[in-house]
């Protein structure tokens, strides 16, 4: 069997990637899965290079029309000139505005990789401050503190209600202190 | 230079430390993909931009030090000949991609080599951060400490919505790869591999096992690692890892007694002749060396073999791929050669346990 990567060489590497139930089989030359190396941490990339080829929903689903495809085909980042198209072959982004220009095509290729997840709820940057921290908290918090309530279960309620009140004193103060 | 002096040059520090689980877990790495805000990511090909980036990662971290990280240095790309960048990637502190980028590539340093920064490989940074054994929850809390000194002297791209921005899709949210090395020789042996890694990967992380067929490794070794990294926090992308690889490891422990008790003598055979092989063999390829290499350390870690170091495993993997052989041989050397040269490096490094 030849490397799926370079077609040149036999492939002596196999493993096997399951990402949400789909099977995909990695074979690939001892050369190009790490430069003759073993098991290498820091080459991550190949895999995930093979992985991005198929992650792409416009190669699966032929339903959408052959218009709506080239439309979005031409699609062009401001900030790098990178086109939707050419993001689609390379897998790759420019910059970060490619984010923004491409946004009504990139959320199923998120739910692809990430099983179905579009939202960060990660590590924000101190200078975006914890404010948004305590923000998201405090949705999360009045979402469970209702269904405490139609559960009818009032003290555990009380509990959250308490811990919002002082999330939002906390909220205030740094308010005030940056005033 | 002295076979001494080369493994101490090929070992990093940290590796000398014994982590948790270590007869199991080689080690823990935690990776985080980083750009900064308003510069095109590497991907671009933008040139002039990634040289801004790297005069400013100069300017404001080279020879710095921050809490048990001393001393950072950086390492130019432009300033490394081939054979150096290949032991950098053969130690694990870059990848191969990053020594192709001659131009504008360099790698931030620690002293002891724990940790260690890439710019401009795919991403503008690639924070990276090993722990010997298992040591996730560890690993994690001390790169985001490393990411919190970066972040307070450069602005990150980040977007509310979809968080950390890097150039590959597979990678946004956390920017969170974290992976375990582990070493599973009983449960190789036992078929047990090809069973467990796809329900493995089934819970959303990715399971690679080298040299080998299916999901098998000769070298017993494999990586697990996170897949996601949108929609989970970083503490619940380690914890769930964490989950998987104990489990892991009790199965691995399990099947360790299962097969000495099975099979004793044939174990016994099996690693004594391994043994044999690198002690007395005059040629040898890389994956008869990664077999055998994996058969002795669990004769070390069963009690079988007892006058040797735990840490040859790890040791002599590192030294015997090509950057190393031909850093030790001081010229190029053809891969027939390679295989007469690390025949001799082991014996020859198994002869300083004698002493
Ligand atoms: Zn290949
Ligand atoms: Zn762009």
């Amino acid at each position: 069997m030849l490397c799926q990567n370079c077609q040149e060489r036999e492939a002596s590497v196999h493993y096997t990637q399951v990402v949400n139930g789909q099977k995909k089989e990695m074979h690939l030359c001892e050369q190009c899965a790490q430069g003759e190396g073993y098991m290498d941490f820091a080459n991550e990339n190949l895999s995930l290079h093979h992985f991005l080829t198929n992650m792409f929903p416009f190669d699966q689903t032929k339903d959408q029309s052959q218009q709506q495809m080239t439309s979005a085909q031409t699609i062009k980042c401001e900030g790098c000139g990178l086109t939707y198209h050419e993001f689609r072959h390379q897998g790759k982004f420019g910059c970060s505005q490619c984010y923004e220009a491409f946004s009504d095509y990139l959320d199923p290729i998120f739910k692809r990789v990430h099983s179905g997840n579009t939202e960060h709820v990660g590590k924000i940057p101190k200078r975006l401050g914890g404010n948004l921290h305590k923000h998201r908290e405090i949705n999360q918090l009045q979402e469970q503190m209702q269904q405490k309530i139609n559960e009818e279960d009032f003290e555990e309620a009380a509990n959250i209600r308490d811990r919002i009140r002082h999330l939002k004193e906390e909220l205030h103060d740094d308010h005030g202190g940056e005033a | 230079m002295s076979l001494q002096d080369f493994i101490n040059d090929a070992i990093s520090p940290w590796m000398n430390d014994e982590g948790q689980d270590s007869d199991i877990v080689l080690s823990t790495r935690i990776r985080l993909a980083r750009n900064l805000e308003q510069v095109p990511f590497p991907t671009s090909g933008d040139q002039s931009s990634q040289e801004k980036v790297l005069q400013h990662i100069e300017q404001e971290f080279n020879n710095q030090s921050y809490e048990d990280f001393k001393k950072f240095q950086l390492v130019k790309m432009a300033d490394t000949e081939p054979v150096e960048k290949r032991v950098l990637v053969e130690k694990h502190l870059m990848s191969p991609n990053l020594a192709e980028n001659s131009q504008t590539g360099a790698v931030l340093i620690s002293e002891n080599e724990q940790a260690s920064v890439m710019i401009n490989e795919e991403d503008h940074l690639r924070i990276q951060l090993y722990y010997p054994g298992l040591g996730l929850s560890e690993a994690l809390q001390q790169a985001q400490k490393l990411d919190d000194w970066f972040e307070e002297r450069t602005r990150y791209a980040f977007n509310e919505e979809k968080g950390y921005l890097t150039s590959c899709p597979t990678n946004v949210g956390t920017g969170l790869r974290a992976s375990v090395m582990m070493h599973l020789p009983a449960l190789t042996m036992t078929n047990q591999m090809t069973r467990m890694a796809p329900e493995i990967n089934k819970l959303g992380l990715v399971v690679r096992g080298i040299y080998g067929e299916g999901s098998e490794a000769l070298g017993a070794l494999y990586q697990i690692s996170n897949q996601m990294t949108l929609g989970k926090s970083e503490e619940d992308i380690i914890q769930d890892l964490q989950s998987v690889v104990s489990q892991v490891i009790e199965s691995e422990r399990q099947s360790r007694e299962w097969v000495m008790q099975q099979s004793g003598i044939q174990l016994e055979d099996r690693i004594f002749r391994s043994y044999g092989v690198l002690a007395h063999s005059r040629i040898i390829e890389s994956k008869e060396a990664a077999k055998c290499l994996s058969d002795v350390r669990l004769g070390i870690d069963l009690g079988l073999i007892k006058n040797i170091s735990k840490t040859i495993l790890n040791e002599l993997m590192v030294l015997t791929q090509p950057g190393f052989l031909q850093h030790y041989a001081k010229k190029s050397l053809q891969p027939g050669e390679r295989d007469w040269f690390r025949a001799n490096l082991i014996r020859e490094r198994l002869q300083l346990e004698q002493y």
